[in-house]
C-alpha cells in the first residue's frame, strides 16, 4: 500500500510535482503513466526518500519510507537500472544488496534464476549488460528481500516483447499474492498490458485515475453491422450520439445499451466491443503533444513571428 | 535450501518463523523486520571498496607502492647510511598521496557511478552510510600505515643483512603515531572534499591544491608579510600537519594543529555532511 497525499515538489519557480494524491492498493498493479518529464520519476524519488518534497507526504505501508527499519525487506525499488557500478558483476550487485538486507546467501541464486540471468551472465560486469539485462538485474534487486511493495520506474524500458510479457506475468503474480505494485511508463501500451489501475500524470498534475476498465470504458463502444449507416441511424433513433469511422459506429453509450438498440431495430451486429481505450489514448496524446519538442519549437517560432 | 521463502512447503504451513513469508499464503500483516545493524553497513561498505577492479587495485597499490619504494631505497641509496627513518620517508610519500584519494573516492564513487540510488534506498539513513564509510576509511588508513611500517622494516632488515651492519631502528612509537595522525587527517580531508563536491576529479584536484599548492602560497605570503610569517601556524593546517612527520610537537603546536584542523577539516566536513544529507539523490 502506497499513499501519496498532496505531494508537491518545486524547483525554484518550476513545479515538477503539483498536489499529487493517489493510492496504490495492495493486490493491484498500479500503472503510473505520463509523458517524459511529467513528474513520474520525481514522485517516485520522493516516495523512497531520495528527494525531499516541498510539501505533502508519502506513506509506504503506513510509514514514511525513511522510517522503515530495513526497507529492502518491505519495499522493492528500481529507479534506474543503469545506476550501478559498471565494474561490478551482476552477482556482486545482488550480493551487496542481500548483505545489506541481511539475507541468506542462497537468495542471490534464487533471484538470478527468477529473472532468467544465467550463471555466465551473472558473472559478467554490468558495463557489458544490455539494457534488458540491466532491467532484469534491477528487478532481481527489487524482489530480493521478498517485499510487499514494488516501486519500479520504467521497468519495461529496454525489454523486448517477450520480456514485457514476462514482466507482466511476474507483476501479476506479485499482485495476486497481495503485493502492491507501482510502475511507471511513458508508453500507454505497456501500462495497458501490465496494470490494473492507471494514474495519468501530465505537467506534474494527476489528470486521470481509476481502474483500467473504467478508463477504457469511458472511451465508449464500437459496433459493426453489415451497413454502418443503417446501424448509425437506428442508434440515433434510440437517442444515442454516434459517429462512423472505418466502417464502425462509435457511441458514448455502454455495450448493453448499444446491443439492445440494435436488437430492437432488428440489425445483426457483426462486432460489439469497447472502443480500445481510444479516449485514454486521445488524452495521453494531448498530454504528450504539450511536452513534445517540436510543439515547443513551433510555439517559440510563432511567438517570435508574433 | 536455507531460505524460508518461495518454497511450496512454506506456503502450506500457516506458522511463520522469523518473517518466513509464503508465496501463496502471504499474510496481510507481516512482522516488521529488525533494523539494519551498523556493523552490517560497515561490512557492506568495506566490501564495496574492494569489489571492483579499480577499487581493488587502488587498495593493492598501497602494498605495491610500499614494496617498490622499499626495494628502490635498498637498491639506489647509500646502504651504509640507511636507517628505518629512510624507509619511512620513502614509503610515506606514496602513502600520503594514495590514502587521501581513497578518502575522496569512498564518497564520490557513489555519485560518479550513481550507486547512491541503491545505497540510500536500502539504507535511507544517509548519516549511517557516511559514518560507516568514514570508519572504514580511517581503519584502512591505520592498517595501510602498519603495512607500510612492516614493509619498511623488512627493507631495513634486508639492508642490514646486505651491509652486515646492525639495523638502525630510529622511529619511536610516538613518531609513528604522529605520522599515522598526519595521514589520517589527510584522509579525512579527502573524505570531506568528497562530501563537498561529490565528484571524483574535483575531489582529487581539490586535495592536491590543498596539500601541494596552498603550502607554497602560504610560504610565499610568509616571506612577503611578517604578520603571516608569525601567525600562519594558526591558520595554515599543513604547516603543523607537516611537522607531525618529523618533529615532536610542542604544546602550542598541538593547539595550532587542533585549531587549524577545526577550520580546515572539521568545519568543511560538517558542511559537506549537511549537503549530502539534504541533497537530492538522482
Amino acid at each position: 500500500m502506497i499513499t501519496i497525499d498532496s505531494l508537491t515538489k518545486k524547483y525554484g519557480a518550476f513545479t515538477a510535482v503539483d498536489e499529487v494524491t493517489f493510492t496504490a492498493e495492495p493486490g493491484r498493479v498500479t500503472g503510473f503513466l505520463g509523458p517524459n518529464g511529467a513528474g513520474k520519476s520525481t514522485t517516485m524519488r520522493v516516495m523512497v526518500g531520495l528527494t525531499e518534497p516541498t510539501s505533502g507526504h508519502v506513506h509506504v505501508l503506513g510509514r514514511p519510507f525513511g522510517a522503515l527499519p530495513n526497507p529492502g525487506r518491505e519495499v522493492g525499488v528500481l529507479l534506474d537500472a543503469s545506476a550501478q557500478h559498471a565494474g561490478r558483476t551482476g552477482r556482486e550487485i545482488l550480493t551487496i544488496a542481500a548483505r545489506t538486507m541481511g539475507l541468506p546467501k542462497g537468495r542471490v541464486d534464487e533471484m538470478l534464476e527468477r529473472v532468467s540471468l544465467t550463471e555466465e551472465e551473472a558473472g559478467r560486469r554490468v558495463r557489458n549488460y544490455s539494457l534488458g539485462m540491466r532491467q532484469r538485474l534491477g528487478i532481481a534487486t527489487a524482489l530480493l528481500g521478498d517485499p510487499e511493495v514494488l516501486i519500479l520506474d520504467e521497468p519495461a524500458n529496454g525489454l523486448d516483447p517477450a520480456g514485457i510479457r514476462w514482466m507482466r506475468d511476474l507483476l501479476r503474480g506479485f499482485g495476486d499474492q497481495g503485493g502492491t505494485v507501482l510502475l511507471s511508463s511513458h508508453l500507454l501500451h505497456e501500462i495497458e498490458v501490465i496494470a490494473d489501475d492507471i494514474v495519468v500524470i501530465g505537467n506534474g498534475r494527476i489528470v486521470a485515475g481509476g481502474t483500467k476498465e473504467e478508463l477504457l470504458a469511458s472511451a465508449g463502444t464500437l459496433a459493426r453491422a453489415a451497413d454502418p449507416a443503417v446501424l448509425s441511424r437506428a442508434l440515433e433513433a434510440a437517442g444515442l450520439v454516434t459517429s462512423i469511422a472505418d466502417g464502425a459506429v462509435f457511441t458514448d453509450a455502454d455495450l448493453t445499451t448499444v446491443g439492445r438498440a440494435a436488437f430492437a431495430a432488428g440489425i445483426a451486429l457483426t462486432e460489439l466491443r469497447t472502443a480500445d481505450g481510444a479516449g485514454l489514448e486521445e488524452m495521453f496524446l494531448e498530454l504528450t503533444a504539450e511536452s513534445q519538442r517540436d510543439a515547443v519549437t513551433d510555439n517559440k517560432l510563432e511567438g517570435a513571428a508574433a | 535450501m536455507s531460505t524460508a521463502t518461495m518454497t511450496p512447503e512454506a506456503s502450506n504451513t500457516p506458522s511463520t518463523v522469523g518473517g518466513g513469508t509464503a508465496a501463496v499464503a502471504r499474510r496481510p500483516e507481516r512482522a516488521v523486520p529488525d533494523p539494519i545493524p551498523f556493523g552490517r553497513i560497515l561490512g557492506v561498505e568495506l566490501r564495496k571498496m574492494f569489489d571492483t577492479r579499480s577499487g581493488f587495485w587502488l587498495m593493492a597499490s598501497i602494498v605495491i607502492t610500499s614494496a617498490v619504494a622499499t626495494v628502490l631505497t635498498v637498491l639506489l641509496s647509500d646502504r651504509d647510511e640507511l636507517t628505518f627513518d629512510s624507509f619511512a620517508a620513502s614509503v610515506g610519500s606514496p602513502m600520503s598521496i594514495i590514502l587521501p584519494i581513497i578518502g575522496v573516492l569512498a564518497i564520490t564513487s557513489e555519485w560518479s557511478q550513481r550507486t547512491s540510488l541503491t545505497t540510500f534506498t536500502l539504507v535511507p539513513s544517509r548519516g549511517r552510510v557516511i559514518g560507516a564509510k568514514l570508519v572504514n576509511v580511517l581503519v584502512i588508513g591505520a592498517v595501510s600505515m602498519l603495512i607500510a611500517l612492516g614493509v619498511g622494516a623488512v627493507g631495513n632488515l634486508a639492508t642490514a643483512a646486505i651491509t652486515g651492519n646492525d639495523a638502525v631502528w630510529d622511529i619511536p612509537a610516538w613518531t609513528f603515531a604522529q605520522i599515522v595522525l598526519a595521514n589520517e587527517l589527510g584522509m579525512i580531508f579527502g573524505f570531506t572534499l568528497g562530501l563537498l563536491f561529490r565528484s571524483s576529479p574535483a575531489g582529487i584536484v581539490g586535495y592536491f591544491v590543498w596539500a601541494l599548492v596552498l603550502p607554497g602560497i602560504s610560504e610565499a605570503l610568509a616571506s612577503a608579510q611578517d604578520w603571516w610569517a608569525d601567525n600562519a601556524a594558526w591558520f595554515d593546517v599543513n604547516q603543523t600537519r607537516f611537522l607531525l612527520f618529523d618533529s615532536k610537537l610542542t604544546d602550542t603546536e598541538w593547539v595550532q594543529l587542533a585549531v587549524t584542523s577545526g577550520i580546515w577539516v572539521v568545519l568543511p566536513f560538517l558542511i559537506g555532511l549537511r549537503l549530502v544529507m539534504r541533497s537530492e539523490v538522482k
